[in-house]
């Protein structure tokens, strides 16, 4: 029982620490001087880590009661009753650490990066509440916490888009970012209100139980579901609401990892494998979850080929892989794509930071046909994006291919026609993250005015560790077949209900990982020779491509496309609505009333003349009117 | 109190009706016709007053004290109404140096 209340203690304090931080270093932005925001900020996070670190360690035996620690009654009217409590299991538990514990590493990895900025306090205080939203979407133990924690970390994530507000083009991206958000905000809030007009309740446990009397596919359950995809669909950019997630590059370096990479994306991930129960019973919604991932994932690995900003390609690499864990979640595979979520924070996050080590050294450069020959510059920023390269590919023993085979195995199970497209959407990722690591990294440095120096060490042994996670990160769910007993989904499956599947046979498993194997080496041949080899370089802009080098260069044209279905018949109404509504109908109609008033004034102003005499005459006439008018009329 | 009610009863209703109503009228009249604004502060005394002469005849004719108690409350109200008229009035002096209600044609605005 002293445990119990204790490790309650730890587990509200876990979020309070952010938000303490954000409360003194925004509150103090202007008096607090060189690094101490960003120890003050960063150190919170730590703490956070450690006391996770704690809450796991006490609560990962199989069988443990997930713990749910009440802090109040928020809400209390009518039915509704919402208590403002945190729930601790294993999938929350799991997403406490990736939070707070790649955040820790961003965080200590901004101090170096960002202390030439001169609003570097408010970076911190935004970062900070950034880590207390994403917290509290995760613990939070009912869909309306979660969706305050939702709300925050999209603030957070305009914010820090347009955290140089100085270019009108990043504001114009964090708009963007905001506006899409909104869109799926607007479903995830529709299918809130839904879910609580079925089941009287906002909180898991309750939803899920009373889940259950529902029949497999009942229509309401599949509204509902389908809602939820909406508010997934904006958050963790998947078509058609992806476009903002590339532009959102605008912010910061670190902004990218924590939270267009690590975090806030996976947030959609997130909510649907808590879900787990209600999408379990709409398999409609699952087809269409699968379908979109599969989509997203191949879309964006296709334009992710051709482009030559190196924030852009892996941000469009983020897209897809997210595509990856829908497909996952739409095969009912949650734990699978949890497990995704996990490595690809690893990877990735260690992918934007390199990348950010090479815009710093490169002092601002971020197109990557004016890098070249940065391996022996930047030694440690090297070594680590290749291991992160390696592992994003899916080559063992690097965590990517344990949780990317997962998801293949996956795939293959359900249909093979699957199987062959998200097999070859990997074979593209392969391709264009060593394209990027061979044109960054290898050959020779082609902008000779610039000396770039290897980032200072706070930003080095960041890289390094994430180096180590990304490598190991795997190993966690050693599937049965090289002699593990898939620990982690093991631990996963009473948060999230994944749906059974058969296991495959063990020589169809060696079967597809040497195929895929054999392909991926020989995609990796086909970039070595044409980047390494012939020194290729990629084309500056469009005029030298074919037809589809072209397309592909220029994003397949979405941007245009979506601005020619949606924002020129949107302006063209609220032109037309302008001249002819508001300009003949309306304005009119408004002036007429002014103009009616004015009138009436000249006339009645006559009588108000400033002669006290007539005044009288006029107020005695009135009541001999009056008295005239209640005794013969 | 009784000798007094009587002895109001003893002159007709009717009397007393008709003796507001010119009491009444000459005020109104004077409001209207005379240019003295002090005049015209007495005539609205005057209207007042008729008023409060029915109130009174009416009370005792129904032998019922509430009429009677009410005009002295009324009266009070006057006094002090009467206190912000001569106080205006004086205002008036002073600006003007004219009691004539037609200097006052600038009241608006």
């Amino acid at each position: 029982m002293v445990t119990d209340s204790y490790l309650k203690a730890l587990v509200w304090l876990v979020p309070l620490l952010p938000l303490a931080g954000f409360l003194i270093t925004g509150l103090g932005r202007k008096r607090l001087k060189g690094h101490i925001a960003g120890i003050l900020a960063s150190t919170a996070v730590v703490i956070s880590f450690v006391l996770s670190v704690i809450l796991f360690f006490s609560l990962r035996k199989p069988g443990t009661e997930p713990l749910t620690v009440t802090l109040f009654s928020w809400i209390t009217t009518g039915e509704l009753s919402v208590p403002f409590a945190f729930l601790i299991d294993p999938l929350s538990l799991t997403m406490m650490l990736i939070v707070t514990g790649v955040g820790a590493l961003i965080h200590i990895y901004s101090i170096g990066y960002m202390h030439h900025d001169e609003r570097v306090n408010t970076f911190f205080a935004q970062m900070n509440l950034f880590t207390f939203s994403m917290l509290l979407l995760v613990m939070g133990s009912g869909y309306l916490l979660l969706f305050i924690g939702w709300e925050g970390v999209g603030l957070c994530s305009y914010l820090l888009i347009g955290f140089w507000f100085k270019n009108p083009d990043y504001n114009y991206a964090a708009r963007k970012a905001f506006v899409m958000n909104r869109i799926g905000d607007l479903g995830f809030l529709l299918g809130i209100i839904l879910m609580f007009f079925t089941f009287h309740s906002l909180s898991f446990s309750e939803v899920f139980g009373k889940a259950a009397t529902f029949d497999k596919g009942a229509p309401v359950i599949t509204a509902i579901t389908l809602l939820l995809l909406v508010g997934a669909v904006g958050k963790s950019a998947q078509i058609p609401l992806f476009t903002w997630l590339p532009d959102a590059m605008a912010g910061p370096t670190p902004v990218s990892a924590l939270i267009h990479a690590a975090t806030m994306v996976t947030a959609g991930i997130y909510m649907i494998a808590r879900s787990g129960v209600l999408f379990n019973l709409a398999p409609v919604t699952l087809t269409v979850i699968m379908v979109l991932g599969l989509a997203t994932a191949i879309l964006a690995a296709i334009i992710a080929l051709k482009q030559n900003d190196i924030k852009k390609v892996l941000a469009y690499s983020t897209v897809s892989q997210l595509g990856y864990m829908f497909l996952a979640l739409g095969l009912g595979a949650y734990s699978a794509a949890v497990f995704h979520v996990t490595t690809h924070a690893f990877f990735k996050a260690l992918l934007f930071l390199g990348a950010g080590s090479v815009i710093h050294a490169m002092g601002g450069e971020q197109d990557i046909t004016r890098m070249g020959g940065l391996k022996t510059k930047l030694p440690v920023t090297f070594l680590t994006f290749a291991i992160a390269t390696l592992a994003i590919s899916g080559i063992p023993p690097f965590s990517g291919f344990f949780s990317k085979d997962l998801i293949l195995a996956k795939a293959f199970e359900h249909n093979l026609v699957l199987y062959v497209f998200a097999l070859g959407g990997a074979l593209l990722t392969c391709f264009y993250m060593f394209r990027l690591l061979f044109v960054v990294f290898f050959g020779n440095l082609r902008s000779p005015e610039v000396h770039p120096h290897e980032s200072p060490r706070i930003m080095t042994i960041p890289l390094m560790i994430l180096a180590v996670l990304a490598t190991v990160g795997g190993f966690l769910n050693m599937p049965s077949l090289l002699g593990g007993h898939s620990g982690f989904l093991a631990f996963l499956q009473p948060s999230t209900q994944s749906l059974e599947t058969g296991e495959l046979a063990h020589s169809t498993e060696w079967g597809l990982i040497f195929l895929s194997l054999a392909l991926l080496g020989t995609v990796f041949w086909i970039a070595w020779r044409k980047f390494l080899k012939q020194k290729h370089i990629p084309e500056k802009d469009d005029h030298t491509l074919n037809l589809a080098g072209k397309i592909v260069y220029q994003k397949l044209y979405i941007d245009q496309i979506y601005a020619f279905l949606l924002e020129k018949p949107y302006s063209w109404l609220s032109s037309f609505l302008f001249r002819k509504v508001e300009n003949q109908l309306l304005d009119p109609l408004v002036d007429g009333v002014g103009h009616l008033t004015s009138e009436l004034g000249t006339l009645t102003r006559r009588f108000q003349r400033g002669n006290l005499s007539f005044y009288l005459f006029a107020m005695v006439a009135g009541i001999l009117l009056f008295i005239v008018f209640i005794l013969f009329v | 109190m009784n000798e007094i009610t009587s002895a109001i009863q003893i002159i007709p209703l009717e009397h007393y009706i008709l003796l507001s109503i010119i009491m009444f009228s000459i005020g109104v009249l004077g409001v209207l016709f005379r240019r003295n604004t002090i005049v015209i502060l007495m005539c609205i005394e005057l209207m007042f007053n008729s008023v409060n002469l029915l109130l009174t005849a009416f009370a005792a004719y129904h032998s019922d004290l509430t009429g009677q108690v009410f005009v002295f409350f009324i009266m009070i109200v006057a006094a002090a109404e009467v206190a912000v008229g001569l106080s205006i009035l004086v205002m008036m002096k002073r600006n003007v140096d004219s009691v004539d209600i037609n200097q006052l044609n600038r009241l608006k605005w």
